[in-house]
Order: structure tokens, then C-alpha cells, then sequence
């Protein structure tokens, strides 16, 4: 089978290692080989957090130049992950933006916005870009902008895992009171990347 | 229940590497486990903690490693199955009773469970630690992946009771920090009682004994190659005149890029499993009929030199290469390209063009890195000691979450070396310098190693002041108990030990104890210490909010900055650095998503502008 490699970047606390556990799950209810990796320990103390996905190969983390997809849930964080893109890599991104403690204390500059989107569009094909934070407080579920961002790789990541199976993983996988919040979350998500600006 | 004790041979799970190994030590009915937490081993004694009278078997957490190792060799040897854990640098604390339980051996199967951490993730050095095996002639396993894990881990003990000796399984964090998919076998059922019979000489290591011990220990090694020669887990697969040589996490990049390369019928790959005792004649069977071989290990060339020299014995005039050949180092991880690349390029003097992107024009990104939690206790004592320590203060400081005291603003790491070091180097610049000298150790570091150095200190009349960070929790690896604990809290039916009894039994006679959360008295009794002729032993105490959170034990209560008092000095910022603070349009605010209430920052405030916020 084709390979897909998706690469997950957040920051500590907002929840994308169990995102990626819920490709893993929804990958193990299809039948499809996944590998994953994920980051554990120190830096998870407010530091940034990656974790991949790469199905249909061995290998559980993915080289330079060698993500098919980007799921951000923070902008700056894409931005410092491009050395994983190439010009065909989907870049789905959050725009609800964290601010790093080292801007707090003037020991660094963020980007704005508009310089984030565009630098990314100069340098990979497609550029999938919404706020998830918006999202997940639209349905009163702010810790859901996992979910959020799930729904949006299933919606723009061409991966070879269903819309059913990921549901089916966050209703099985996900803590029984939040699955009803987590599943809009998710509904959300792929709404938005559907409506989102492209490149 | 737990997913991992579900007795259902066949079902499939997505499992952490950890967890893997988790339910492999399950099915393979393990009585004890005594463990020191260590990332990227943790979870492994995390689970078994967390299920240990479901499962009917006993898991402590030892207070360092050489303890576990040491409890669990006697378990063994009174015959149950055991299991003893921990990081790389785990071992060599635990390394002392390590090399002589290889001498006695055991009874009951005992299984030696280590993660390295290539890359340095969450650790102080790289250390190969598939060298300890070859030291102490212990039989070596290396999983590849979640499934052999599981796989290893159970069979690991049946090796070790057909042997009669510990069986040591090495992961790495790649391994041990994936997930797979991974099937479940037969549960086998709980031993938890054995009988110590008495064999002194076979188990008092004495020069009249310890000759027999060292040749039986030979013979055990020479059955286990002969296990190793016919191992299913040392298994080639492919065929072709050119050769691959790899074991852990490598194979998957390996089987990968043979695949993507499409020179499948040209390369046949030999995955070493079981990579001590070396199966020779496995090896020198796969080279014999090679041209070129290329060898593909993280670290040091452990399997290429090994190769070598059984090429050399057989005669074989086989070309082999490894470290060096395209980026294949000895320092950090290995990812697939890198090895992709190398086996192009070794092979086929091919390359594999990839176009990266050209990101030179990128903006400048300021950078995230890991920090102390808001409301962490560490960075008030920090705080309150800056307030007073001069600059040529040397800090001597040790491993755990208060290692992030190296960053700015408060920049109190001078040296961390490993555990305990704190305190014993702190003597050493105490006497070799003019400096004053102020050592920073946490709880569990405290008595993990910090006490011998304590009491060197004290035994030899040196000066400076240890400040035991308590919070009263493994704080850096999960919030595993330590003795300075309470307990109850955590529903625990542990003891209780507290340090001042420690630090003044071990003969320390200025002892204090301090609440950082009081800025003012804090640097005040460091002020008074700091004079102090001999060692002083300041215990800064205040729990963990990480762990406090989790218990659910504290309202949160956050604060807020009153904009119009707020005159912009930023020393919330600036010098006392909490994270929960943000600049925004020249204003500093409080997230409230952040904050957790600690109320120091009010202190720091020279306005009076931080208050509690109104709901």
C-alpha cells in the first residue's frame, strides 16, 4: 500500500498524542498497518510536542522532507516543522495561536498571521488553515481541539482511514462523558477544513 | 479493568512499546517487580504499579535501582519471577549486584528490563548499554518493535529459568515510546510464593567461592549461544549477495528502505534479537555468502566490531562497513532516511534525491522550550535564593524537574551530572574553590542518592547548603511515590519518612525548613545560612501542582492583573518568569488557563498589582 506519514505538533497540555493514538485506533479497527512515535518525559513541560503516524510502513517517525501531512494545532509550531514538509505536503494548521514564554519576556518575536500563511503557501502546495481553539469553544468542549483537528486530517489529509473508523475510535477510546462533546468537536473539524481557505 | 490483563489470546490492542512489555511480563505470570522510575522505562513499572492486586503479583518502587535489582536477584533466587526496570544510567547504579547475580544466578525466572535513550530526549548522556550485557555475561534481548516486546519480555523468562541467570531486554526510547499493534497470547497464572533454599556456595560470593561461581557462569554463556545460534528472534529474511546486519528499531528503517530502494532480491537482512552471547555461527553463516554487508545499529558499533571479528574466525572475505558510511554515526537516533541513504549509497554507490524545501528565508521563530510548571515550587525557592545568593555562588545541582532551573531568568544550574552528584560534588567545590556553594536536590533524588553525599559532607567537615527540593512526588517521571510522600493522600499503604529526621540522623546539625511560597522568610533563612560554618540542610517544602491537580486536592483559585495599578515593570516576567504571564498590546495579563493559584507572583508584584480574580 501507499505510504502516508503524518506528522502532529502541538504544544504541552493540548492533547495530540491522543490524537494520534486515535488514528492508531482507527487504523486497528481497518485493518490498516500503522507505526507510531510519540514524545514523552521532560519535554512535555510546556515545551513543543510531536508525535507521528506513518501508515502502511515500519518505520514510526518520518525524516526531513518526508511528511505527506502536517497537522498543527498551533501556527508557529507548522512553521518551525517545515523541515518535515516538501512542496506536496498538505500543511492543516490551527491559527489559535500560543504564545511562547521566551515572546512573553521579550527574548522573541511571533509572526504574524498573515506571515505564517504566507510563507507556508510559498513553500508547500496546499495549506488547510483554521482556528481550532474557535472551533472547540463553539461546542463548549475547549480541550476538544484535538478532536477538532482530527476531524480536519480526515477532511484534508487524503489518509486511507475513514471518517466511520475514527469515530468509531473516539467513541470507544475517549472518556464516556466527553465522547458526545468530542464527536461535534471532531464534525467541526472537518466542517472547517472543508471551508477553509486553500491554496 | 485494565485493557492489558483482559485473558483474551488473540485480541489485538495498539500498545505503547511499554505497555507491551507490560502485558508480556503479564503472560508470563510475574510474582515481583521492584523498580526505579527512569524515562523511556517509566511506564513499564507505572502500569504493574497501577495493577498489581488485579493481577495478583507485588510491584514496589525502590528508592533507587541498585535496591530493586538487589530485591528482585532475591526473589529470584527464592525462586519466583522477577522483574527489576530502569533508564540506561539506571544500570550503572545498578550495575554492582548486576555483575555478581550473574555469578549465583537464579532460581525463578528474573528479567532485567533497561531503555536506552539515543538522542538524549530525557537523559544525560547516550550510553550504549548493550555493552553492560557483554560485561556481565548476561544474555541480551533487543524488541524491534510493540509486538516483540511483548514477545521478548515473556520469553524472557523462560530463557532466564532455562539458564538459570537475569536475562537483561534493552530497549531504546524509539521502541519503548512507539505504538503497535500488538497480539495478545495465553495469561500464565501468578506464583507469588517460592522457598529460599539455603546453597551458600552458590550464593556467598567469597574467593573460595566465587572461581566455581565465575565457570559456571562460562558454561551458562556458551549454552546460550548455542540458544542464540537457533533463535527464531535472530532471523534472516530476503535473500541476495548483499547483507544487512541490524537489530532494534533499526530493522524497521532497514525493511523499509530495502523496500522503497526496490532491491528486495539483492539484500537479505539479518535481524540479531538475541544479540548476546553473539550467535557466531549465525553471523558467520549470513556472511559467508555475502559480498558486501553493511551493518545498521544506533550508538557504538557493537554488532559491526562483533561482525568483524566472527568474519576474521571464519575466514570469511566479506567487505563490511557501518559507522561512516553516509550518516550513519555513533551519536543520536537514526531515522529513515539517513539509513535509506546509506544502504543507496553503500550498495548500489546510488543516492536518494529528496528534494528538501529551502527554508533559509524563514522568520526568525522564537523558541519553546520546556519550563517550570505555573505554581511550581521550585521556582520559588529559586526565586528566593536569587534574592540573596551573590554571583559567584556555585550551584550544584542534580536530575529532575528543577534541572530547568538552567534557563533564564534564573540560570541556577552550573553542574547535574547524575543522580545524588548534587550533594557529593558540592564538597568537592567547597574545598576546592572559595566559592560559596549551594547544592539543590529534590525528594526522591534525595533518596535515590543523596544521602551518601550528605553524610560525606558531614563525616568530613565540609560547608555548604543542600536545599532539598521536597514536593513530595517522582515529580519528572510521572509522579511515582517517594518517602517523602504522604501516603494516605494517594490512597497508598506506604510509610512515611520524613527528611529532617534524615538530614539529622545522618548528623547535620543546621537543619531548616522552609515554605517557599513565603518569598521574604525563604531568602531569609538562606541569608542566615549562607554563613553558616559546616553544612546546612534547607528542606523547601510545597507538593507538586502537576500531582496536586491530579489528586484533584486544590480549588483553583487564579489571579489577575489589575491593568490600571500595573506600571509595566514586568518583574513577574522578567525575574520571576511564571509562565501563566503574557505581554500583550504593552499590558501584562494572566491566563487563566494557566494559572493555578499559587498567589506567589503578588509577592513579586512591586504595585501590588496581581490580585486574586473576581468570579
Amino acid at each position: 500500500m501507499q505510504i502516508k506519514r503524518v506528522f502532529f505538533v502541538g504544544v504541552g497540555g493540548q492533547g495530540n498524542i491522543l490524537a494520534t493514538k486515535l488514528l492508531g485506533e482507527a487504523a486497528l479497527v481497518s485493518g490498516v498497518p500503522i507505526s507510531i512515535s510519540e514524545t514523552h518525559g521532560m519535554a512535555q513541560r510546556g515545551g513543543v510536542v510531536k508525535s507521528t503516524a506513518v501508515i502502511g510502513a515500519q518505520s514510526p517517525i518520518i525524516s526531513d522532507g518526508e511528511a505527506d501531512v502536517i497537522l498543527a494545532f498551533e501556527p508557529l509550531e507548522s512553521l518551525r516543522l517545515l523541515e518535515k514538509a516538501n512542496e506536496n505536503t498538505v500543511v492543516i494548521t490551527s491559527l489559535a495561536k500560543i504564545q511562547p514564554f521566551t515572546v512573553s519576556i521579550g527574548a522573541g518575536i511571533y509572526p504574524e498571521t498573515n506571515e505564517i500563511l504566507d510563507y507556508l503557501r510559498s513553500k508547500v502546495r496546499t495549506v488547510v488553515a483554521f482556528d481550532a481553539m474557535a472551533e472547540a469553544k463553539d461546542a463548549n468542549n475547549p480541550l476538544g481541539v484535538n478532536m477538532v483537528m482530527l476531524g480536519a486530517l480526515v477532511a484534508a489529509g487524503d489518509i486511507p482511514i475513514s471518517e466511520a473508523a475514527l469515530r468509531t475510535a473516539i467513541e470507544t477510546t475517549t472518556k464516556k462523558a466527553f465522547v458526545a462533546a468530542n464527536l461535534e468537536c471532531f464534525e467541526r473539524g472537518m466542517r472547517a477544513a472543508g471551508n477553509a481557505d486553500r491554496q | 479493568m485494565s485493557e492489558l490483563l483482559i485473558d483474551e489470546p488473540g485480541r489485538k490492542s495498539l500498545l505503547l512499546g511499554n505497555e507491551a512489555f507490560a502485558r508480556g511480563v503479564l503472560e508470563a505470570g510475574l510474582a515481583f517487580a521492584s523498580s526505579y522510575p527512569g524515562t523511556p522505562s517509566s511506564e513499564v513499572p507505572n502500569t504493574l504499579f497501577a495493577i498489581q492486586d488485579k493481577a495478583g503479583l507485588y510491584m514496589e518502587f525502590a528508592i533507587n535501582e541498585k535496591v530493586a535489582m538487589e530485591a528482585t536477584g532475591a526473589a529470584a533466587i527464592s525462586g519466583v519471577r522477577s522483574l527489576t526496570t530502569m533508564k540506561h544510567v539506571g544500570m550503572n547504579v545498578a550495575a554492582d549486584p548486576m555483575m555478581t547475580f550473574a555469578y549465583t544466578g537464579v532460581r525463578g525466572g528474573m528479567v532485567i528490563y533497561n531503555a536506552d535513550d539515543p538522542g538524549m530526549h530525557s537523559s544525560q548522556n547516550e550510553q550504549d548499554n548493550r555493552y553492560f550485557a557483554k560485561f556481565s555475561g548476561l544474555p541480551l534481548l533487543e524488541p524491534a518493535n510493540a509486538q516483540e516486546m511483548k514477545e521478548m519480555a515473556c520469553y524472557a523468562f523462560d530463557l532466564s529459568e532455562q539458564l538459570q541467570i537475569p536475562v537483561i531486554v534493552r530497549s531504546t526510547t524509539r521502541i519503548a515510546h512507539s505504538r503497535g499493534v500488538v497480539e495478545y497470547g495465553e495469561m500464565r497464572p501468578v506464583q507469588p510464593k517460592g522457598h529460599f533454599e539455603k546453597r551458600p556456595h552458590e550464593l556467598v560470593a567469597l574467593p573460595a567461592t566465587t572461581p566455581a561461581m565465575h565457570r559456571n557462569l562460562l558454561d551458562k554463556q556458551q549454552k546460550a549461544e548455542e540458544i542464540a545460534n537457533q533463535s527464531s528472534f535472530n532471523r534472516v529474511t530476503g535473500q541476495g549477495t548483499l547483507g544487512i546486519i541490524c537489530s532494534g528499531v533499526s530493522r524497521a528503517y532497514c525493511a523499509d528502505a530495502v523496500l522503497e530502494l526496490g532491491i528486495q532480491d539483492k539484500v537479505s537482512l539479518l535481524n540479531l534479537g538475541m544479540s548476546n552471547p553473539l550467535p557466531e555461527e549465525k553471523i558467520a553463516g549470513f556472511l559467508k555468502d555475502k559480498t558486501k554487508v553493511l551493518v545498521v545499529e544506533e550508538l557504538e558499533p557493537f554488532l559491526e566490531e562483533n561482525a568483524r571479528c566472527v568474519a576474521q574466525k571464519a575466514g570469511v572475505q566479506c567487505q563490511i562497513a557501518g559507522k561512516g558510511v553516509g550518516r550513519l554515526s555513533r551519536m543520536l537516533e537514526y531515522d529513515p532516511a539517513m539509513v535509506r541513504e546509506a544502504i543507496a549509497l553503500y550498495f548500489t554507490n546510488g543516492s536518494t534525491p529528496l528534494k528538501p524545501l529551502d527554508l533559509s528565508d524563514r522568520p526568525p521563530l522564537p523558541s519553546r522550550p520546556p519550563n517550570l510548571c505555573p505554581g511550581c515550587p521550585h521556582r520559588m525557592t529559586y526565586y528566593a535564593v536569587k534574592q540573596v545568593a551573590g554571583d559567584d555562588v556555585i550551584f550544584s545541582n542534580d536530575i529532575g524537574c528543577y534541572g530547568l532551573g538552567f534557563f533564564p531568568p534564573y540560570q541556577m544550574n552550573d553542574s547535574a551530572i547524575c543522580m545524588g552528584a548534587s550533594a557529593s560534588m558540592a564538597a568537592g567545590y567547597a574545598t576546592a574553590t572559595d566559592q560559596p556553594v549551594i547544592a539543590f536536590i529534590g525528594d526522591s533524588t534525595f533518596f535515590h542518592s543523596g544521602m551518601t553525599g550528605l553524610a560525606n559532607a558531614v563525616f568530613n567537615n565540609h560547608k555548604f547548603i543542600l536545599v532539598i527540593l521536597d514536593n513530595s512526588i517522582t515529580a519528572m517521571t510521572g509522579h511515582q511515590p517517594t518517602p517523602a510522600m504522604d501516603p494516605e493522600l494517594a490512597g497508598l499503604t506506604l510509610s512515611h519518612i520524613d527528611i529532617e529526621d534524615v538530614a539529622r540522623g545522618l548528623g547535620v546539625k543546621n537543619v531548616q525548613v522552609v515554605r517557599p511560597k513565603n518569598l521574604k522568610k525563604t531568602a531569609a533563612v538562606f541569608q542566615e545560612a549562607l554563613e553558616y560554618e559546616g553544612v546546612s540542610v534547607i528542606i523547601s517544602r510545597e507538593p507538586c501542582p502537576l500531582y496536586m491537580g491530579r489528586l484533584k486536592k486544590k480549588a483553583k483559585k487564579v489571579f489577575t492583573v489589575n491593568r490600571e495599578k500595573c506600571q509595566f515593570h514586568r518583574k513577574c516576567i522578567t525575574e520571576f518568569a511564571c509562565p501563566a504571564f503574557y505581554i500583550e498590546n504593552q499590558k501584562v495579563g494572566i491566563n487563566p488557563e494557566l494559572c493555578v493559584g499559587c498567589a506567589v507572583c503578588a509577592q513579586v508584584c512591586p504595585e501590588g498589582a496581581i490580585r486574586p480574580a473576581k468570579d
